[in-house]
């Protein structure tokens, strides 16, 4: 009897967590699934309708901009990051004296929530007391950076903050992959003579591959997740002008009572993760089964 | 590779790539010293700007230091300052967050630990089906699950509530966690495990007695990064919360958009360092810990 016990003890304690995670994240998923086919709005209901929500979503003005705003900061917020983290990654490791405060003050933005970033950057922005009112005040009456409340410009403020949080990150990334180059190669290159921008285009950049892979699906994940930041820093405006698809969800379930609209736009917001961490989780996990 | 370790790199050293170098090294540093400013500017600017007047927020420069040093604003974020129509400022909220958080970490570390310890070491059928599955959960946008997971808390009778928030925080945190120990515990050889067993040590006196004193540093990696993941979360907490058990993050956001009264910045910028004052605390004590947990999702091995 104890034996059978001791035998099956890590399965039980295993148990709990794993139908949880079967319950609350893949029930979850099959929930609003099946809703998202339905025609529920204020309250949920199961009669499966077809894709009729898929198509008032992608009706809606409101989500085409949700899905251009997502495409534009996305790609600037990971490039940029990415760019932004190797540069400084690359300059970090030129044995700088007082490298570890600089690394620190890097990365410290990682520590803070996006609703704090998003009150700095929102008060240093907002052109009637912060950045633009300093420059015309030195003497620049003419200067104008009204990004924060100009409905071409908002979106590329939210792309501001987010590499303000998101490179320093990215930066102890490619620091950590410099360092765990293979020194031998690099003494034996310096060794033939090749300069030291080869040496790292040639050499050290595409050896860490698998972290420009990294970076980009964390970076990739962080910004269609992005929710918070655009809540504190434009509140998704002006008008719907920075909506992205987290905050059309978000208004839809919470504040315009539309359920189906909110359950089928998250089912395509998970399709999109779906289809960047599926194929990276499954080359990270398939070696490790021995 | 070792076969070219015998060589010895080259020095050449003439004055004139001397002075070029020096040059070189000069520009480095203006270089990294311009972005230490760009990521030191908005802390300095929350930072002065609490400590200013209304008045002289106004009449001043964004960058200025504050002529008057005041902690008027501070004094107003933390207990005065209106989230909608109370104003008791941010200590309630603030105190919900630590009430949330101290049992979700906790809960969710120790489960991680144990899911981490059985998939790692306790090999059997499925394990690594299921560890697979668990991960994938750390991926999902939380947007799919806040639809049904608002009608569970409301039938669990949890709605709007801190044990509603600390249920959802620590679901939705065992994936990573798992994540952690597990990533610690295949790196112990499961011989330990073998001699154990035949020194008639079982499941629990293994983890007990060989595994628990061994994962400190796991421990310290996985709870500072479920303190900052739960207290930053700010999703969870606007979507699952009602008026009282709001987290500081919600309480924050509704203090700087709330419309009634002047525009006081300086109260906003206190209240945010405030809300950031105890992730920050966490990185400047235990950065390494801090760095460590960010990579170890993203980096192989």
């Amino acid at each position: 009897m104890s034996d059978w016990l001791e035998n099956h003890l890590p399965k039980a304690v295993l148990a709990p967590s794993f139908i949880a995670v079967l319950i609350f994240v893949y029930g979850f998923i099959a929930w609003t699934g099946w809703v998202s086919f339905t025609r529920s709005r204020l309250l949920p209901k199961y009669e499966i309708e077809g894709i009729i929500q898929y198509e008032r979503l992608f009706a809606s003005p409101r989500w085409d901009t949700a899905m251009n705003n997502l495409l534009l900061f996305g790609a600037l917020f990971i490039v940029i990051s990415m760019v932004l983290g190797l540069l400084l990654a690359i300059l970090l490791d030129q044995q700088i004296r007082t490298e570890g405060v600089i690394r620190t003050i890097y990365l410290y933005p990682m520590a803070l929530s996006m609703i704090v970033t998003g009150t700095a950057w929102k008060w240093i922005l907002n052109p009637g007391l912060g950045i633009e009112a300093m420059v015309r005040g030195w003497g620049f009456e003419s200067f104008t950076f009204d990004w924060l409340v100009n409905p071409d410009y908002a979106i590329y403020t939210v792309v501001l903050a987010g590499v303000w949080q998101s490179s320093g990150f990215v930066m102890a990334l490619f620091l950590a992959g410099l360092r765990s180059v293979d020194e031998e190669i690099i003494k034996a290159a310096q060794v033939d003579g090749i300069p030291t921008w080869r040496i790292y285009s040639a050499i050290i950049i595409p050896s860490m591959a698998p972290i420009f892979l990294s970076a980009f699906i964390v970076l990739a994940h962080l910004a269609i997740k992005s929710f918070d930041l655009v809540i504190a820093l434009t509140g998704g405006g002006p008008g719907y002008a920075t909506d992205l698809p987290a905050t059309y969800m978000y208004a839809m379930a919470f504040s315009r009572g539309d359920i189906g609209q909110a359950a089928s736009s998250a089912m395509v917001m998970m399709g999109v993760v779906f289809a960047i961490v599926v194929p990276y989780l499954y080359s990270e996990l398939r070696p490790r089964n021995d | 590779m070792t076969d070219l370790s015998m060589t010895t790199p080259q020095n050449p050293s003439k004055t004139g790539s001397n002075l070029r170098k020096i040059a070189l090294r000069w520009g480095l540093y203006l270089i990294l010293g311009v972005f230490v400013l760009y990521y030191v500017m908005p802390l300095y600017v929350m930072i002065t700007t609490s400590l200013k007047s209304l008045e002289e927020i106004r009449t001043g420069s964004l960058m200025a230091l504050p002529r008057d040093v005041t902690f008027d604003a501070w004094a107003t974020a933390w207990s005065g300052a209106c989230t909608g129509i109370q104003c008791e400022g941010l200590k309630p909220y603030f105190w919900n967050s630590v009430l949330m958080a101290v049992p979700a970490v906790a809960l969710s570390t120790f489960l991680g630990a144990m899911n981490g310890y059985v998939i790692a070491q306790w090999n059997f059928k499925g394990a690594n089906l299921i560890f697979s599955l668990m991960l994938f959960g750390c991926f999902i946008p939380f947007q799919v699950v806040l639809l049904p997971m608002a009608r569970m808390l409301g039938l669990m009778g949890l709605a709007g509530s801190i044990p509603g928030l600390i249920f959802v925080h620590v679901i939705y945190g065992i994936g990573f966690t798992t994540l952690f120990f597990r990533n610690y515990y295949v790196t112990i050889p499961q011989d330990l495990v073998k001699a154990a067993k035949v020194d008639g040590a079982g499941f629990i006196r293994i983890f007990w007695s060989i595994f628990l004193p061994l994962s400190l540093p796991i421990i310290v990696v996985t709870v500072i990064w479920q303190f900052t993941q739960v207290w930053n979360d700010f999703l969870f907490g606007v979507s699952f919360s009602q008026a009282g058990t709001q987290p500081v993050t919600v309480a924050l956001n509704n203090i700087v958009n709330s419309t009634t009264g002047v525009k006081e910045y300086n109260v906003d910028m206190a209240a945010a360092i405030i809300a950031a004052l105890p992730t920050l605390f966490v990185y400047i004590v235990a950065g390494k810990y801090f760095i460590r947990g960010l990579t170890a999702g993203s980096v192989k091995g």
